[in-house]
């Protein structure tokens, strides 16, 4: 963490108050290098990035003898597309999100969420950063703005990781849509890209519910677990079909939608609700940690 | 975004220094609050506001609106159909498909997932988002969308495609050119399917008319009402909304006479009259796609739409009415009153009691009915026992199987009678039948 002092108090130091902009990216930059430089955060992108490898040896070696893959049964078990990686390695990173979207992904979320305001205060490095003049309104716009920005790094490391093994284990080129038609291996980038953008969406509201339950606390361990807990207890009541009424309130309902871009027409209705779920719960868990940040008493 | 910006400047100078007061803490919980509030505001009120009310429509007779049907000559659209099965069955979950799987395990041992029958009778429960594109009687496309996946049943020219994305397998089957949607003899499935196969069954039986005017898929429709005139059917009411330009079935109801959800909702929620793009109805089979002819099927399954055999018949009620369900269901749709496709059964076939909306079918399974729960004993007997319910009456005695429309008897002497008719007709048309 001393690092992390001193790179935020020299930010600090050279901001004044007339150039609140420039400094507010000041902010960010220190806090995106931070993140991003601790080990905790390397080694969870390195986790990410083994999962399409994995699937990808698995896939490979399972059809070594020629079999195809999930064409076993009419159930077709795995994750979604996995029956068609053999055909086309591009699909490999649809597989690849489907299979971490669920738990790896919003995981990692709550581990860099949880730990944004409850890791500072627990450091004792939290009042440090509010002797600065920046408020702790932006404080918390910075800490989002990473939060969010890890979301993306994180999804593109897993889509990168599986075009990659994708690549270099199965050949790619035309791929045929779940719709039965076909698409240039351009278009079929263009889709892997777009899903890529709509994964990382989705989780926006497990970053805000994360960041929330972080200013609830003074303990980041705390706070990784209650956000990684509600992931979890979420998923689970997303299966009981009693509570059918309310399923497609949580975050998590609509996540596997981004699928509905491999349609041809895309079929957005799934879509839009999801983004839309994302929309009002950061909007939601925005603006309570922010009622709740700005009202704490801070003690470390 | 808007509300950090705006108190941004009075928060950062004024926590600093001291601290609010409870009172001004609670007032920051206002926002989150009031972003909920507003959020269950627009999901409560929009749907509300949205829905503008019944269109204005010149006045029409259910005559001209019948006419109208008929002579729609829609050729080309595409469209999104939401279609929801209740029939009320005990939601058997996995042990209903673990009997159903192993059914189909034993019945076709390595059939394929893609096979059109096997996939289309998944539709006999639940909700299920349908995709529908026609281009003139040779092209049509019938996707079935599932979580991250998709079957689609493609009719281009002679080809028929069948194609399940999630096992990548490909069923292939031939038509014979301008024969018009071969698919569509297996499942109704759109609710043009649903209004014509219930038109048959009007006569005077049956009271037609036109119920005003409704909104669907964002066009102006007419609402034409069928309901049956005898008493003992399940039937409640059947709606059927008319486009108003063209003619063509948009969305089709039909309600229980015991009330309640209707039993099948089929209706457009997006619908095109254009010309989909031509590039909708190629098919390839992907590289590496299992690819089942429809010959290789046939010696195991039989032909599709075919009518049943008492064999499999049998099976399917001994599967406490299992997922297979939906084909009979289909052909009850297809008219009691036409009925032709069950005249026209080989030897062993359905004999039909009663008329109009009471026809009840018969089969003779020549069996032993279904064994009662005290004979099969256990956790397995009191199961069976809660599915049915007993009778007796001049025929002997039998169970009483009920869903919400559709209604079986089982006599111990193995006669099945099914119809669309409560308990008690069922048991007068057994008793007729002695």
């Amino acid at each position: 963490m001393s690092r992390a002092e001193v790179v935020r108090q020299g930010a600090a130091g050279e901001g004044t108050r007339k150039v609140s902009l420039l400094w507010t990216f000041g902010v960010l930059r220190s806090e995106l290098l931070t993140t991003f430089r601790r080990w905790r955060t390397l080694a969870l992108l390195a986790v990410l990035a083994a999962v399409p490898i994995l699937v990808g040896i698995a896939v490979k070696i399972e059809t070594s003898d020629g079999a195809s893959m999930g064409g076993g049964g009419p159930q077709g078990g795995g994750p979604a597309f996995i029956s068609q990686i053999t055909n086309n390695g591009l699909f490999l990173v649809f597989t690849a999100l489907a299979a971490t979207l669920p738990f790896f992904l919003p995981m990692a979320i709550g581990v860099i969420a949880g730990d944004a305001i409850a890791g500072e205060a627990n450091a004792g490095t939290l009042r440090y950063l509010l002797v600065a003049p920046a408020g702790r309104t932006r404080l918390l716009l910075t800490k989002y703005a990473t939060t969010m920005a890890f979301c993306l790094v994180a999804t593109l490391v897993v889509a990168i990781s599986a075009l990659t093994v994708g690549a270099l284990l199965f050949p790619l080129g035309e791929l045929t849509t779940i719709s039965g038609t076909r698409i240039s291996f351009a278009e079929g980038l263009g889709r892997a890209l777009l899903i890529a953008l709509v994964v990382a969406a989705s989780l926006i509201g497990v970053a805000a519910l994360g960041l929330f339950v972080s200013t609830l606390t003074n303990s980041g361990i705390a706070a990784m677990a209650t956000t990684v807990g509600l992931l979890i207890t979420v998923q689970i009541l997303d299966q009981i079909p009693q509570l059918h009424a309310l399923q497609p309130y949580f975050f998590s309902h609509y996540w596997l939608s981004f699928a509905d871009l491999m349609r041809e027409p895309v079929y957005w209705d799934d879509l839009v609700k999801n983004l839309g779920i994302q929309a009002l719960y950061a909007a939601v868990f925005g603006s309570a940690a922010w009622a709740r940040f700005t009202t704490k008493d801070i003690t470390a | 975004m808007a509300p950090y910006e705006s108190d941004d400047s009075t928060t950062a100078v004024g926590e600093v220094d001291d601290l609010p007061s409870g009172r001004r803490k609670a007032a920051r919980y206002v926002v989150p609050v009031t972003v909920v509030g507003v959020a269950a505001a627009t999901i409560g009120l929009v749907p509300a506001i949205a829905d503008s009310g019944d269109p204005d429509l010149p006045k029409i007779t259910a005559e001209q609106l019948i006419e109208k049907i008929a002579q729609s000559d829609v050729e080309q659209l595409s469209g999104t159909v939401k279609i929801s099965t209740d029939l009320g069955l005990p939601d058997l979950g996995g042990l209903g498909a673990g009997l159903a799987s192993g059914a189909m395990a034993s019945g076709s041992g390595d059939g394929s997932s893609a096979d059109p029958s096997a996939k289309l009778t998944e539709l006999a429960s639940g909700t299920h988002t349908l995709r529908v594109a026609v281009d003139g009687e040779n092209k049509q496309k019938l996707s079935l969308l599932e979580n991250a996946s998709e079957y689609s049943l493609i009719h281009n020219g002679k080809d028929v495609w069948g194609y399940d994305s999630k096992s990548n397998e490909v069923f292939h089957g031939t038509a014979e050119e301008a024969k018009g949607g071969q698919e569509k003899q297996d499942v109704p499935a759109t609710p043009k399917d649903f209004a014509e196969a219930a038109l048959k069954a009007v006569d005077d039986t049956t009271s037609v008319t036109v119920d005003g005017t409704a909104q669907v898929a964002g066009r102006d429709a007419y609402q034409l009402l069928i309901k049956p005139k005898q008493s003992g059917t399940t039937v409640g009411a059947i709606t059927v909304a008319v486009d108003a330009k063209t003619g063509m079935p948009l969305k089709f109801t039909l309600t229980p006479a015991s009330g309640g959800a209707a039993v099948i909702d089929a209706g457009f929620t997006q619908v095109s009259f254009a010309k989909p793009a031509a590039s909708t109805f190629d098919f390839t089979p992907p590289k590496g796609a299992k690819v089942t002819e429809e010959d290789e099927l046939e010696g195991k399954d039989g032909e599709n739409g075919s009518p049943k055999s008492e064999d499999e018949l049998r099976k399917e009620l001994d599967n406490e009415f299992g997922k297979d369900f939906g084909k009979d269901f289909g052909k009850e749709l297809d008219g009691p009153k036409s009925g032709d496709k069950l005249g026209k059964a080989p030897e062993g076939g359905p004999e039909v009691i009663g008329e109009g909306w009471n026809t009840v079918a018969v089969f003779d399974t020549g069996g032993e009915g279904v064994p009662s729960g005290a004979e099969v004993g256990g956790e397995m007997g009191g199961f069976l026992d809660s599915l049915g319910d007993k009778v007796t009456g001049k025929f002997g005695s039998g169970t009483v199987f009920k869903t919400r429309l559709i209604n079986a008897l089982i006599t111990d002497d193995g006669k099945v009678y099914v119809g669309a008719v409560d308990k008690d007709a069922l048991v007068k048309a057994a008793d007729s039948g002695k």
